[in-house]
């Protein structure tokens, strides 16, 4: 069993950067320094999920999202990005409806959060920190098990949603011959 | 105080909460097209912090096996990442069409 | 004191690694270690290349900074420190700045979990593999952002085809690691590991390096590796993005002075981090050649005299050559200098023979010899090979080594599965099918 080391420092300082990272993604007039921010994000994400013993999704938050979907945003930026939307403004005409709506969220989610049934936390944690040895040979279980795992119709499902996205992709921007 | 320096899940979710609340404002502020569709991830990944801290609390009451919010997340995943691709490969349709990455241009079916 | 001693020799015959024991401080010790080693590394094979690459074109290479050009990778360092920093007029300075950063970052991160012995590395992650593939696909995003900065056109152009290139070989990597890791389900427990001490196990336990393993898969396998790492680390015959005949040097054209010894840095360390990675998957990481058909005292002896030989021998080609050194009183220096570096070797050498360090040094020894196995290779393959023109490089990434990869894949799979009895699986996954389609109608 690893026993975790220095946990609220390492916590505070990756759910830090994952807030500074989503304010520069949703402020940022330059849409590279917004994607830059969101990579920052992503990867400060991963770090949270190996501190919640989950290396597998931390993997493929690091493969999949910030070594692809990222990589993709910043090709169709660099595809489609002119100088004119730099020197305007950058706020849409119904961004006051925009705060209302999402102030009013944050207050939903405020209160959910603080006033709780019984007692001071809403979910307390086992202390219990279980072996990551066998993570990814886990999540093959659940998946890919003799008699049909239990989530191998999803995956399934999943692929075929793969390659109707690519079909998809490729359909929408290719060039009208 | 111990509350603030023993991290448990309610962490992990306020966390998730206030990045939600990042992507939505990101959504519905958002001029260009592109920075609105970096929100939307920005959406996709709190939701994943959420099922991954969830899966741990799971984990602890009913063994180190139960990892089914892992799993939700890895399928989260490979939907952003289909999603994206699809949002993008609609932008450059669209940019080809109107020469433009402003959501208040697409206003055609407006009367 | 002797307590100091006896705490260094807990950890030095530990049997778990830094990150598994938690020992931030060991943890920090391997990490400089790592990191000095690839230092040296990427000194050595500035030298090695252009004195290998001389060689093969029938000329001699630097002889004058060093006696035989071995100080020749510091003369370099010198001038690339001192040269004058200029960034274009109109390019992003933010991004700019940052591009080369995130490609050393993804270079170095990759270092983490590659294994030099059964516990010498820097921590042993459960998804090992995983991880190295992942960070070092973070490499594209360095090189599109360095490209788009420099506000040109040749390094735009450079960078969109370098990591076109470079996600394209991307996946055919992915696939035949895929198929090398499905082979390690043999093992013990019954159940593969992505970790990569746990792979090099398998291979131990399985008593054959996986390259040798179902005989033609193993081998295309590999084939298939070795094709796309030379691809993803942008080196000859596949430089088309930055070789200086073509597209001036590609998307770090702009880049001068120390910011381009960082790209520079990169690509070694890359190039190193992917032969790791083929190591480590087919070639027994860190066993010695043979561990289990010629085993017994004697040949294990045998085998752990190969590193001090080895040493011995190098100090012997110095001792060689500065014998044949022109005997000019203006060479007096460099005579000196040479018979210097040759006693150091062979002190080296003659400390790796004793019984202490012998053991310890055995695995860091194969491995690093395999490591440089493959940059000997990358080497020849520059000196060798004809470029590819970008289009028939995206053929062969995409229509000739994607297929062969999917089909090994199945294969590979196929063959594995006929070891399990067909009752066990056959039958339940058509058993399995049915009640799917009853589920669903």
């Amino acid at each position: 069993m690893n026993p975790p080391v220095a946990t609220p420092f390492f916590f505070y300082l990756l759910a830090g950067i994952m807030i500074v990272g989503g304010i520069a993604v949703i402020t940022r007039k330059n849409a590279v320094h917004s994607a830059l921010a969101l990579i920052t994000t992503l990867l400060a994400q991963a770090g949270l999920y190996l501190m919640l013993y989950a290396p597998f999704v931390a993997g493929v938050q690091i493969i999949l999202y910030a070594g692809g979907i990222m990589v993709l945003f910043l090709f169709v930026i660099m595809l489609i990005s002119i100088e004119r939307t730099q020197k305007e403004r950058q706020f849409n005409k119904q961004w006051i409806v925009g705060i209302a709506a999402a102030a009013t969220l944050g207050v939903l989610l405020i209160g959910v959060y603080t006033t709780t049934s019984q007692g001071h936390t809403l979910f307390i944690e086992g202390r219990m920190s279980y072996a990551e040895s066998q993570n990814t040979q886990s999540i093959a279980t659940l998946l890919f098990d003799r008699f049909g795992g239990t989530y191998m119709f999803a995956f399934e499902i999943a692929s075929l949603l793969l390659l109707v996205a690519i079909i998809g992709a490729v359909v929408m921007a290719k060039k009208r011959i | 105080m111990n509350t603030l320096l023993q991290i448990g899940t309610l962490h992990y979710i306020v966390l998730g909460a206030a990045l939600f609340l990042l992507g939505v404002i990101g959504v519905l502020t958002r001029r260009n097209v592109i920075i609105v569709l970096m929100s939307i991830e920005l959406i996709l990944n709190a939701v994943n912090l959420n099922l991954v801290a969830f899966s741990r609390y799971w984990q602890s009451i009913h063994g180190p096996a139960a990892l089914h919010g892992q799993v939700f997340a890895i399928f989260v995943i490979t939907d952003a990442a289909a999603e994206a691709a699809i949002g993008l490969g609609i932008l450059i349709a669209f940019f080809r069409n109107k020469e433009t990455v402003n959501v208040d241009e697409v206003n055609l079916l407006k009367w | 004191m002797h307590d100091l001693i006896q705490y260094i020799e807990s950890y030095l015959s530990s049997d778990r690694t830094p990150g598994a024991a938690g020992n931030f401080f060991w943890a920090f010790v391997y990490i400089l270690l790592v990191f000095l080693g690839l230092s040296v590394a990427v000194i050595a094979m500035n030298w090695l290349e252009r004195k290998i690459l001389a060689h093969m074109q029938v000329r001699l290479g630097p002889m004058r900074v060093g006696p035989h050009g071995l100080l020749q990778p510091i003369a370099d360092a010198i001038k690339l420190l001192l040269k004058e920093d200029i960034i274009p007029a109109e390019a992003d300075a933010t991004i700019f700045w940052i591009a080369p950063f995130i490609v050393v970052l993804a270079a170095f991160t990759v270092f983490v979990v590659v294994p030099f012995g059964p516990t010498h590395a820097i921590t042993d992650m459960n998804i090992g593999i995983l991880f190295m593939l992942g960070v070092s696909s973070l490499s594209v995003l360095g090189v599109v952002m360095a490209g788009w900065a420099s506000n040109s056109h040749y390094p735009l152009i450079g960078a969109l085809r370098s990591s076109a290139q470079m996600v394209s070989y991307e996946v055919a990597m992915g696939l035949a690691v895929v198929s090398a890791i499905m082979m390690t389900s043999l093992n013990a427990e019954g159940q593969g590991t992505l970790s990569m001490i746990g792979i090099v196990q398998a291979q131990q336990e399985q008593g054959i390096w996986f390259i040798f393993k179902f005989f033609p898969l193993g081998v295309i396998a590999f084939v298939i590796f070795a094709i796309a790492m030379v691809a993803e680390t942008n080196r000859a015959p596949f430089d088309l993005p930055e070789a200086e005949s073509e597209l001036t040097a590609g998307f770090h054209t702009e880049y001068s002075g120390f910011r381009w010894s960082l790209f520079f840095l990169a690509e070694y360390s890359a190039m190193i981090a992917v032969s790791s990675i083929a190591v480590t998957l087919w070639l027994g990481g860190w066993l010695r050649p043979f561990p289990n058909a010629l085993t017994g005292d004697t040949w294990n002896l045998v085998f752990s005299l190969v590193p001090g030989a080895t040493f011995l021998f190098l100090a012997a080609m110095c001792f060689y050559s500065t014998v044949r050194m022109p005997k000019h009183p203006l060479f007096r220096i460099q005579t000196i200098g040479l018979a210097g570096f040759g006693v150091v070797l062979a002190l080296i050498g003659l400390v790796m023979f004793l019984p202490l360090v012998r053991e310890r040094v055995q695995d860091i020894f194969w491995f690093s010899a395999k490591v440089a196995g493959f940059m000997y290779l990358y080497i020849w393959y520059r000196g060798t090979f004809p470029r590819y023109r970008f289009d028939q490089l995206m053929k062969v990434g995409w229509k000739v080594l994607l297929p062969t990869g999917l089909a090994l894949l199945i294969v590979t799979a196929f063959v594995e599965m006929r070891t399990q009895v067909w009752a066990e699986v056959i039958i339940p996954m058509w058993l399995g099918i049915v009640d799917l389609l009853r589920r669903i109608f």
